[in-house]
Order: C-alpha cells, then structure tokens, then sequence
C-alpha cells in the first residue's frame, strides 16, 4: 500500500506544540566506465521519514524508514522524547515562528526525462567518452562517470504545510590522466565532478560531450610539456570553473549564520565574519555582486522551499562590495536578529536540516574577455580546480588548478602545468578589479558541499563570470 | 541492544535465504547491509542546538551473471515482509539490466572465505539522559561538538555459501573546549561503555590544558620550523594515504602520491605504516567478503613493502589481492612507535612549533607528495623547551617525502588510537593508532 503522508500525520498520536514530516524518496542511478570498461553500475533507492517535534521551546528529531503507522508513531514519540530531554538545556527556545506555513509544489526543469536514454545508450557513451580521451598513449587513464537522481520530497506539518517538491539531477565527470617519465598531470571535464545540474538527458548530447573528451584528452598531453606556472606575485584570471571553488570556500561558508554562531566549531569551524559585520563590513571591491538564489532554472540547488518550510527567493548577500546578508535560515535569523535566506537544508531524510548554501553566484559586470585580459601586460590564466584547502575561519587558503596559461601583453600564450595560488579572504576579494560580463559566464556545481554533526554533504550551485584579481601569490608545483 | 540485534540479525538471514534460493543456476549474488540506531546530541557553548534520533539501514544487491556485474541498493527495515519485496523487485531490476552492460573483464565472482559473526555490545547512556549525564560537568566552559551514540551493523552473505556478521555499541564525544581566544582543545571520548569517571577524568584533563589556551596569541612569520606534530595531527596525515596513496590501482593508473616509493625512492627508516586488524574496531571482511589478514604491513622502515590491493585490483593487473575494500583505502591504519618519550617531546623540540592538530590537508602536488594544510586548535610556539603562547594559525605546504623522510626526526614511544568520528551517510566505524612526530623544517608558507 502506498505510504500517505497526510495519513500519517493526522493518525499521530501525539500531545505536542508542533510535528513536521518530511518524506523523501530517491532514485538514482551511477554509470562509471574507465579505460573503456564497465567500473561500476549502481542503482540505488532510499526512502525515509524525518520527524521533527517542537516541545517545550526545543525541537527533537527521529528519522525512520520505517513507512508505516507504527514506525512513524514510534519516531514521533521518539522525537518528542528528545525535545523533552534537550529543553532545559537548549541554545535557544524556538516557536512556531521557524516553521511557517507552506503550501506549494517545485519541479525541476528539464527539457528530457531521465529515462529518455537507455543503460546500453548512456554505457556506451561514456565508453566513447573514454576512447575519445585517449588522444595518446601517454593517456594512462581515462574515466567517463554519469550519475542521474530523482528526489520526491514532500513536507507536511501540524499548523498546515503541504510541500511537494520533485527534483531531476545530474552529474558528469571525464578525465584523462597523461603520463611521461614522471611527469603526470590530470585534466577533467572542468574540474572534479563540476558539471552538476537540475537537468535532463539533454546533458548527453554525445556531439557536446565528446567534442569536450577530445579537449580534455589533448590537453592532459600538452600539459605534460609545458612550463610549470611561475612563482611570483601578479594579476590572476580565474575562469568561471575556479571561480566557482572561491566563491564556495571563501564567500559561502564564511556567511553561514550557524558558523557564526558557533554551531560548526568542533567540526567545519568558525568564520572571520562578525553578527555585527552584516550591513557595514566592506568584503570586497565594488564590483562584487553575490546573491542567493535557488530560482535559477537548471542550476544545481534550485527549490521553492527550504527544509524549515520558508520559500526560497533571490537574495544580495553582498551588493557592490558590502556585506548585507547572512547564509541563515529562519532558526538562525530567530538567534542571530540578522538577516538570512531560505537555507534550513539537509541532506536526506535521515539528517536534521541546518544552513547550507544552495545557489550561489557572482553577478556578471560589463567586461567582455578582451577587456579583461586587454591591459594586462604578464599575468597567470587558471582553469578547473584540483586543489582546496581553507583554514577554519575562512581566511587562509591556497588552491590549486589544473590548467593555467601565461598572460603576456594582453594576450593568452604559453600553457602551464601545476598552477596554485594563495591569498587571505578579505584582501583577495578586495583585490578584484574586473568581473566579465555575460558571455564569460558559467554555471556548475557541486553534490560534495561537506558539514554538519552529524555529517552531511550536500548539493550546491555556483555561476560565476570570469575575474581578474590584482596582485595575487602564484606558485607551480614541487621541484 | 540483544532484542533489536537478533531481530535484524535473523531478518537479514531470512533476506539472504530468500535471494539466494531465488537465484538461477548461473547467477552469483552476494548481499552487503550497512545500518545503524543512533542517538545524535549536537551541542553548542555547552547548550543542546539539535538532538534526535537516526534508524537507518541499506542492503546492497551485487548480481553477476554472463560476466557482467551491477549492483543495487535499497532501504532495510528490518521489516521482512517490506524488505523483501523491494530486493526481490530490485533482483528482478538486475536482471533486467544486465544484458544492457558491457563485458566487464575484471569481474570477481563471489566465493566462501569462512564466515564470522562478531558482537561488541556496550552500555551507553538511554538517549533521554544523555544530557544530563554530559552537560552539568561542562557549565563553566564553552564545550561545543557532538555525542553519537548506538548500534552499528555490517552484514555481508553470498551464493558461495559466505555469512559475515559484525555488530557494535558504542559512543563517540567529539567535543572542542573553547578559549575566549578562540583557540581550543579538541579531544574525543569514545568506546563501549559510557563511565561516568573516565568522562569526568577526561573533562578535568581538557579543562586544565584549557588554561594555557588563554593567553595572548603569537603570530608566526612563514618559513621553516622545528615542528612536533601530536598524533591527533598525525592521523590528519594518515588520511591522505587513503587519498591516492597505497591504493595499488592509483599507483598503476597515476593517481598515487607513493608512486616515487614504487621507483624505489625511500622514507625514513623511522617511518612504518600498517594496516592492523587485531584491535577489533572494524570488520575484517570487505563489501566482497573477502577477509583481510590481521596486518598488512605498508610501509616498513620507510620502504614500499605492500600496497592495498582488493580482488578487482589483483585481476586486473595479476597481483594478489589482500582484500582491500573497493577503493583500496586504509581501514585500520597504525604507525609504528619510536623512541621520543613525552617528557623528551618539548626539549628535544627546543626552539619551534608544538602542533595538536591540523586541517583541510589536501594535494598542493600529488605525484610529488606535497600536502598543504592548516593548523588548528592548540598549536604553540616553544623556546628552549618550553611553551610559549598559542600561536596564530599557519599555513603548512610540504611533501611527504620530506616531512617522513629526511626531516622525520624521532617518533614518540606511545600511540594514541584517534577515532574515525565520520558520520556521512551514516557513523564510521575505527580508527586509526598514530604516534607523535618531530620534524625538521617543516615549511609553512601563509
């Protein structure tokens, strides 16, 4: 019998201020080819139901798959009991203020469903991924992996909510490894598993993707000969596909309220970000424009509504350089009194939500490629990201990419190999001295976004156009 | 626990019995479960920010048959009747879908190595009174991190007539104590049984250490320094082995940060890595049933002595496998003991930096072994022996062939078993047992 979730929730009994119910049910499916033979063929199906019950000013939470009346009575209960216990100890006594009302429906955009390719088909793609790839017997590895997720989730509640929200997600990622003596370098289809969308089967439009192996292949081998990148200080481009790791690492998480709170401490850490630094806090140069918004179709975390019921809308989180709003849903917009988004996420049924990025972009300027590089007289061009790593206060990080070309005279000429770069939050971003316009703009994503006690990685988007950013430290790779 | 463990234990049996009569002749099955029953307390400043509850279990169906493989997975309850029709439809799914796949010309077909059944249970603390039993021996400071606590299972059985069962209880606070200066001590308490003394005894323990946290914070210059990394950091580093590291298809494909090793490059003779099963923390057999020996030595004495190779691995290149798990990650890692005692560790440090834990590491260059990475928590400067102040954080950026190489310098006498605290997906099980380390020049750059 199919499992009702209305039915549930009015059959619960239950003496409590508030109860949610959250079901989520999920397909999906992984396809992995390398060298041209089948790696991994995974389909995988979940279903669960996260209860949340408000009791004494503290929600408690039990998470079930057991999807009928009794395992649902017995979560409940069990969540009740929970919020009982943790009261008279809580960080902060909540109302139904955080969980308002919600009624309405999200559907992903997608122009083919996702069973609009056969396993032969899409098995065979990826195997022509892989032979497009090896351009050259120097290719030692390739890999073609697609990843395909329907997600239902429906989220009801005791003061009236009813959301339905259906999503259709997938993931790509090809890389060819080249090898020569010992030089070897990696190069994928713009970074680890970038290519993330609310999408369909579109996605594999083979003429698309195997035009974009052919690149990927060829340039593992002209990696292996090229220079390494120079150390020096000097002007940086980033294309979109780096920019996308920058903003996560160094705008994202040091914006997420519950960092700020203190939440993450033990775990993710903290943020150089003050509550009182919202509305004056100078986070970069005028040019930098951040908003949240999951209503941008096809990009990776889109939704109407968050996990705590509020509906999602497009926000400035930083407008022309200042700081404005926080990356907090409405639990800590109630404990911090500064502003937030729709961000109240978790990963599945099984975790609690808490405040996660979702889409996440930079706002395109008015440069055109050639204005960006025109004045440029030697400066370093990176591309797709290899390497990550940010202190626990958002301050201090170094990256790392796979591609990089030497900028002379305003002009894009050698390539080179082992790419890094480093730099302090603040003063990077101060240090941004033109943003692309449109046309240098790209979207991608991530399904890897790492939080949470307990643990949750989650789905987020970033567009971005391309940068320059003045006076950066730039480094290749070990002697 | 007995009552719900024989329940799942005796329902995943009669899953098992149900697929495996189910099977044709020429088809080979093996069925994994993963689950758990936990309790989660995420607590802020010493206060409860979110707690409940986590009943969660997977089985994964692996059907092989005509030389192709696919697996599915799918929701266990714990519910017979509810499970069994989702893996028989799941089954019939595979069946389907086989034919569609290439050849796959590794596949390893499931075998009996022997059966197990292992149950650790514990005494941990009823959900409801978690809270009180934690929190009022933490009121005066600002103790912030999580309690996990419960029943964790894995389960393996396949056509060849193989049935592993592994079930423990057990808990795990991960906590920090945090100083007005921000910087903190971090520890873990973590086993079978919650008592009462040793939590207290280790409260005590953070609180004093918390102390010398609270004074004015030194910045250091980058540059290289002597550096004593505590095994909390050290098993930081460890992680990175399971990055592309002792895998035996990273090193044949290109991915492997040891592939120097390989060449014949060495690491310090003070330097032995292992894999050591005899701890009981995690299960010896691996997602294919496989039983791992009891050690697998890694690195000895700084030379290449093995890497972790699983089934897929072995026929793919005609080595031998030593049942590696599917990404051919460490699972019980354990670096040897040395000779620095801890009443050596700060003078023979002398003039440099006493590091608790590090951060974030990743490949800055992994065919060269280099790591970056940040300091956290209680790191200080040391003169002449003795601690100085806490020290601001630093960025570090340095190979592996260096840092546990040349510059290893002495390895404490002691070990400290660090607890894998994971909880993606659902609560890790291990850990792994790491020494101190001194190191000469080690590079920070930011």
């Amino acid at each position: 019998m199919e499992f009702d979730l209305h039915h549930a929730l009015n059959n619960l009994t239950l003496d409590a201020e508030w109860v949610g119910l959250r079901q989520v049910s999920e397909k999906s499916s992984t396809r992995y080819v390398r060298d041209g033979n089948p790696e991994a063929n995974h389909k995988s199906r979940t279903q669960g139901v996260m209860v949340e019950v408000l009791a004494n000013g503290q929600f408690g939470y039990a998470a079930t798959n057991r999807l009928d009346p009794a395992g649902i009575q017995a979560a409940a209960e069990q969540a009740q009991h929970q919020a009982i216990a943790a009261a008279p100890w809580a960080v902060h006594s909540f109302t139904t203020d955080v969980r308002p009302k919600a009624i309405g429906q999200y559907t992903s955009s997608l122009q083919q469903p996702l069973d609009a390719i056969s396993v032969s088909e899409l098995v065979g793609l990826l195997t022509q991924v892989c032979e497009t790839l090896k351009v050259s017997d120097k290719v030692v590895q390739t890999t073609a992996m697609a990843q395909t997720v329907e997600t239902e989730q429906r989220f009801v509640s005791s003061n009236g909510s009813d959301v339905h929200q259906h999503f259709f997600f997938v993931e790509t990622d090809y890389a060819a490894t080249a090898q020569d003596g010992s030089v070897t370098q990696k190069r994928t289809d713009n970074g680890q598993l970038a290519r993330c969308y609310q999408a369909g089967v579109e996605v594999f439009d083979p003429v698309s993707v195997l035009a974009r192996a052919r690149q990927i292949g060829e340039q593992s081998i002209e990696l292996l000969d090229s220079e390494e990148c120079p150390t020096t200080t000097t002007t940086l481009v980033l294309a979109p596909d780096q920019m996308m790791l920058q903003i996560h690492e160094s705008i994202g998480h040091p914006l997420e309220l519950d960092r700020i709170l203190g939440d993450e401490r033990n775990y993710a850490g903290s943020s150089f970000v003050k509550l009182s630094d919202f509305g004056t806090l100078v986070y970069g140069s005028p040019l930098m424009n951040v908003t949240f918004d999951p209503t941008v179709p096809g990009e990776f975390a889109g939704y109407a509504f968050d996990d705590g019921g509020m509906q999602a809308q497009r926000e400035y989180l930083i407008k022309e350089g200042l700081l404005l709003r926080g990356l907090g849903s409405l639990e800590s917009q109630t404990r911090s009194k500064v502003p937030g988004v729709a961000n109240f996420r978790a990963t599945s049924w099984n975790r609690p939500p808490i405040d996660r990025m979702a889409n996440l972009n930079l706002e395109p300027g008015t440069s055109t490629l050639d204005d960006l590089l025109r004045d440029i007289e030697y400066g370093v061009y990176m591309e797709s990201n290899r390497s990550w790593s940010i202190d626990d206060y958002r301050n201090k990080f170094q990256f790392g990419c796979e591609y990089a070309k030497l900028i002379e005279n305003g002009q894009l000429t050698k390539t080179l190999r082992n790419p890094n770069y480093r730099g302090v939050t603040n003063q990077f971003w101060g240090s941004l001295v033109k943003v692309g316009d449109r046309s240098t703009q790209a979207m991608y994503g991530t399904p890897y976004c790492g939080k949470g006690e307990p643990n949750q990685a989650i789905k987020v988007g970033h567009a971005s156009p391309m940068c320059v950013f003045s006076n950066i430290e730039v480094f290749g790779g070990a002697a | 626990m007995s009552q719900i463990l024989e329940h799942w234990e005796r329902s995943f049996n009669k899953l098992c019995d149900l697929l495996l009569n189910s099977l044709t002749a020429d088809e080979h099955l093996s069925v994994e479960l993963s689950g758990e029953q936990s309790h989660f307390m995420r607590l802020n400043n010493a206060k409860i920010r979110q707690s409940g509850t986590v009943i969660d279990g997977e089985v994964s169906l692996r059907l092989s048959h005509d030389r192709r493989t696919a697996i599915a997975s799918l929701s266990f309850t714990g519910d017979l009747e509810v499970d069994s029709i989702l893996a028989l439809d799941a089954l019939q799914d595979l069946r389907k879908e086989l034919p569609q796949l290439p050849v796959d010309p590794y596949l390893v077909l499931p075998q009996n190595y022997g059966s197990s059944r292992e149950i650790y249970a514990g005494q941990l603390l009823a959900p409801d009174k978690a809270p009180q039993a934690i929190l009022p021996m933490v009121q005066d400071v600002d103790f912030t991190g999580i309690y996990a606590a419960g029943i964790i299972i894995r389960a393996n059985g396949n056509s060849a007539g193989q049935r592993h069962w592994f079930a423990t209880e057990t808990f795990c606070l991960d906590y920090s104590m945090i100083a007005p200066s921000e910087k903190a001590v971090k520890a873990t308490l973590a086993g079978q049984s919650w008592i009462p003394m040793q939590f207290q005894s280790q409260i005590e323990e953070s609180k004093s250490q918390l102390q010398i946290l609270d004074c004015p914070v030194k910045t250091i210059a980058p540059g290289r320094y002597r550096t004593y990394l505590a095994p909390a950091a050290i098993a930081e580093i460890t992680t990175m082995f399971s990055w592309g590291a002792v895998s035996e298809s990273s090193i044949r494909q290109g991915g492997s940060a040891l592939a120097k090793l390989r060449e014949g490059k060495t690491l310090s003779p003070l330097f032995t890595l292992r894999e050591n099963f005899s701890r009981g923390t995690v299960p010896r057999f691996n997602t294919l049933g496989e039983v791992a020996p009891e050690e697998v030595p890694l690195i000895i004495k700084g030379e290449l002595a093995n890497t972790l190779v699983n089934a897929r691995t072995a026929k793919e290149y005609g080595v031998t496998s030593n049942a590696a798990n599917s990404s051919e990650s460490l699972r019980a890692p354990e670096i040897s003991k040395g000779t620095l005692t801890t009443r050596e560790i700060l003078k023979q440090l002398d003039t440099g930096l006493y590091l608790s834990n590090l951060h974030y590491l990743n490949w800055s260059d992994r065919p060269s072994g280099r790591i970056t990475g940040m300091t956290r928590y209680a790191c200080f400067w040391v003169e002449g022996g003795e601690i100085v102040a806490p020290i601001k954080d630093l960025r570090f950026d340095d190979s592996l062939y260096s840092f546990l190489g040349k510059n290893l310098e002495a390895v404490t006498d002691f070990q400290t078993f660090v607890a894998d605290v994971d909880t993606y997906g659902g609560r890790a099980l291990g850990g792994c047992q790491v020494p101190g380390m001194l190191i000469r020049d080690f590079t920070f750059t930011l």
